[in-house]
């Protein structure tokens, strides 16, 4: 045992240095400029989700840092490549899942604009009304969670409660909470029910008291705005060379919006404004998605009191499955179930890209099919990747819990990220 | 850079004297704390009450039988094609003389996994079975495992009980009685 002893050095506690006071003409000691690498993430607690990033630290200022990406990286564009394209919408499920519907209903419009289907108006007015209220819970958990960064745990919370409620109608409307697979190419999978209708009622009669409760606790603190205001900004220019779009842009002070330049699923009917930011700092990231709420709870309002009469799904019985009650009765209902489930349907050849406004951003399908049964390459534009990649730019200069905050403000999603 | 007139600026005034200090915030903070003590709470004390689920919720998976007990399930495999997961695998056999009592069709499902691992309850087989054999339940979940083989269900953990029948609101859904 005795060579067990020599690897073990005798443990050493080294003191504490003190305070290194530096005189005018003396030579620095060698650790003052030393810089410490710091490894932000893959699992530190105050990132949300799996980014790692090799920060060079002088003190607690970052000089540099280096994102990595790929830590859930699945293979989503290539596992698409061998499904049929109803099996794909599990698969967008999962890219920003704050928001899956919003992800569900754009991959749905893709597939109708390859297959040429209209879609009734009734079907869009839904889509536009669990759009919404995706984006509502993606701002919300956004805007909590930067408020748990800045050290404020309560408005969080109390958002929380309201994001259940969104994800009990969510329950309602097609079954699920988190990953909901909501809606089928040509339409819905199930009307509108009344339960579902009463919830949403019900929710947005108790949402404004809670959502002015949070911009009350937040908007004009001091220290929320000490911790934000002039943290992290991003020049319009800058913002535009990276490619941002969605709520990060908009802070910066560009009106881009998908559904009022380039409207899909009836946003042309609806009034709403888009809020802009001044410098594109932390603060006006926050105040643009606060201000994007209301506004989506104005577009629910509106499409609630307009929600058109009529079916639910298109008349494009090679794409949409027939009514169950048909299935087990009529033989050509049975070969059409057969042959869309088989995935036996040959779609056109052709490219699409079709852009929706996702939570945090332009949310892009690029779909390029062969006229095979499967695309023949599928790419997801996805915003969070953009604005990772302007993250270390961002970050450069500040203190590493501004470099949080900053993280947090941006909505890096880990499953959109890496796809 | 405007590219509509739709845009608005949103509020980032300096702070005023009165926002500068912090009493007042801490004042109205507090207030809104003690405020929430005396509201209804929404917690739910989860093992003795239970949230209600909706009734078309994607919840634990069941092979349902006809109303006189004999397996719906033909073993036309067309759940296990539209897994995105590729979770459900099934071997077919076919029905023997005597066994009518049994089995619905003369094709059955010998072996009829679902490996829970790999499912993400999304539905599509529910969707796809024209047998109305298989069904998510609305108002069971699927449990926790502690052991691997647990994992995999077979039909002696799908097939419904005759004396426990699953409520998945077959009629309404499909126009057939259970």
């Amino acid at each position: 045992m005795s060579h067990i002893k020599e690897i073990q050095p005798d443990v050493q506690i080294v003191p504490a240095q003190p305070q290194v006071k530096v005189e005018v003409g003396q030579a620095l000691p060698e650790y003052i400029n030393e810089l410490t690498t710091l490894n932000l993430g893959p699992t530190h607690p105050a990132t949300h989700g799996v980014f790692q990033n090799i920060l060079q630290m002088d003190g607690e200022k970052i000089i540099s840092g280096v994102p990595t990406i790929g830590y859930i990286h699945r293979a989503f564009e290539k596992i698409a490549e061998n499904r049929p394209f109803y099996q794909i919408t599990p698969l967008t499920d999962r890219l920003n899942y704050c928001s899956s519907p919003i992800n569900n209903m754009g991959w749905h419009m893709t597939v109708e604009k390859l297959l040429g289907i209209e879609v009734p108006r009734r079907a869009q007015y839904i889509r536009v009304i669990a759009m919404e209220l995706a984006r509502i819970s993606d701002h919300l958990i956004c805007n909590g969670i930067l408020g748990v960064d800045t050290g404020a745990f309560t408005g969080f919370l109390y958002l929380f409660q309201e994001r259940e409620k969104i994800y009990d109608i969510y329950e309602e409307i097609c079954g699920s909470r988190l990953t909901t697979n909501m809606g089928r190419i040509g339409g819905m999978e199930r009307d509108f029910n009344e339960r579902a209708e009463a919830k949403l009622r019900q929710f947005m009669k108790g949402f404004p008291a809670v959502m002015k409760e949070f911009e009350g606790l937040f908007n004009r603190n001091r220290i929320f705005m000490d911790r934000t205001v002039d943290v992290g900004p991003i020049t319009a220019e800058r913002a535009m060379n990276y490619g941002f779009t969605g709520p990060n842009l908009r802070a910066a002070g560009v009106d881009y919006d998908v559904r009022v330049m380039n409207p899909y699923s009836s946003y042309e009917d609806f009034e709403f404004e888009i809020p802009v930011g001044h410098n594109g700092d932390t603060y006006d990231r926050f105040m643009v998605r606060n201000q994007e709420i209301w506004q989506s709870y104005r577009i629910i309002e509106q499409a609630l009191e307009k929600l058109p009469e009529g079916p639910y799904f298109a008349d494009a019985p090679e794409y949409y499955l027939p009514p169950k009650k048909e299935v087990y009765r009529s033989m050509e209902a049975l070969i059409y179930h057969f042959k869309i489930i088989m995935g036996e349907i040959d779609a056109p050849a052709g490219e699409v890209y079709h852009p929706v406004e996702g939570g945090n951003g332009e949310l892009g399908f690029y779909l390029i099919s062969d006229g095979g049964r499967t695309p023949y390459r599928l790419h997801f534009r996805r915003p969070c990747f953009i604005y990772y990649q302007a993250f270390p730019e961002m970050m450069v200069g500040t203190t590493l819990s501004d470099a949080i905050v900053i993280m947090s403000s941006l909505n890096v999603i880990a499953g959109e990220l890496d796809a | 850079m405007k590219l509509t007139n739709r845009s608005r600026k949103t509020d980032k005034s300096p702070m005023t004297i009165a926002e500068r200090l912090y009493l007042p915030a801490i004042a109205s903070g507090l207030g809104t704390t003690i405020k929430h003590f005396f509201q209804k709470k929404p917690t739910i004390q989860y093992p003795e009450q239970k949230r209600e689920f909706s009734p078309v919720f994607r919840g634990l998976h069941v092979l349902k039988r006809d109303e006189q007990g004999r397996e719906r399930c033909t073993a036309c495999g067309l759940c296990a094609v539209a897994c995105p997961a590729e979770a459900i695998t099934m071997i077919a056999g076919e029905r023997e003389p005597g066994q009518e009592h049994l089995y619905r069709e003369e094709k059955y499902a010998e072996v009829y996994e679902i490996n829970m691992l790999r499912c993400i309850f999304c539905g599509l087989c529910e969707e796809a079975c024209p047998k109305a054999a298989i069904f998510l339940q609305p108002d069971k979940i699927a449990p926790a495992f502690y052991e691997r083989d647990e994992v995999i269900f077979g039909k002696d953990r799908l097939v419904e009980k005759m004396d426990d029948r699953a409520s998945v609101g077959i009629e309404k859904y499909t126009g057939v009685k259970s």
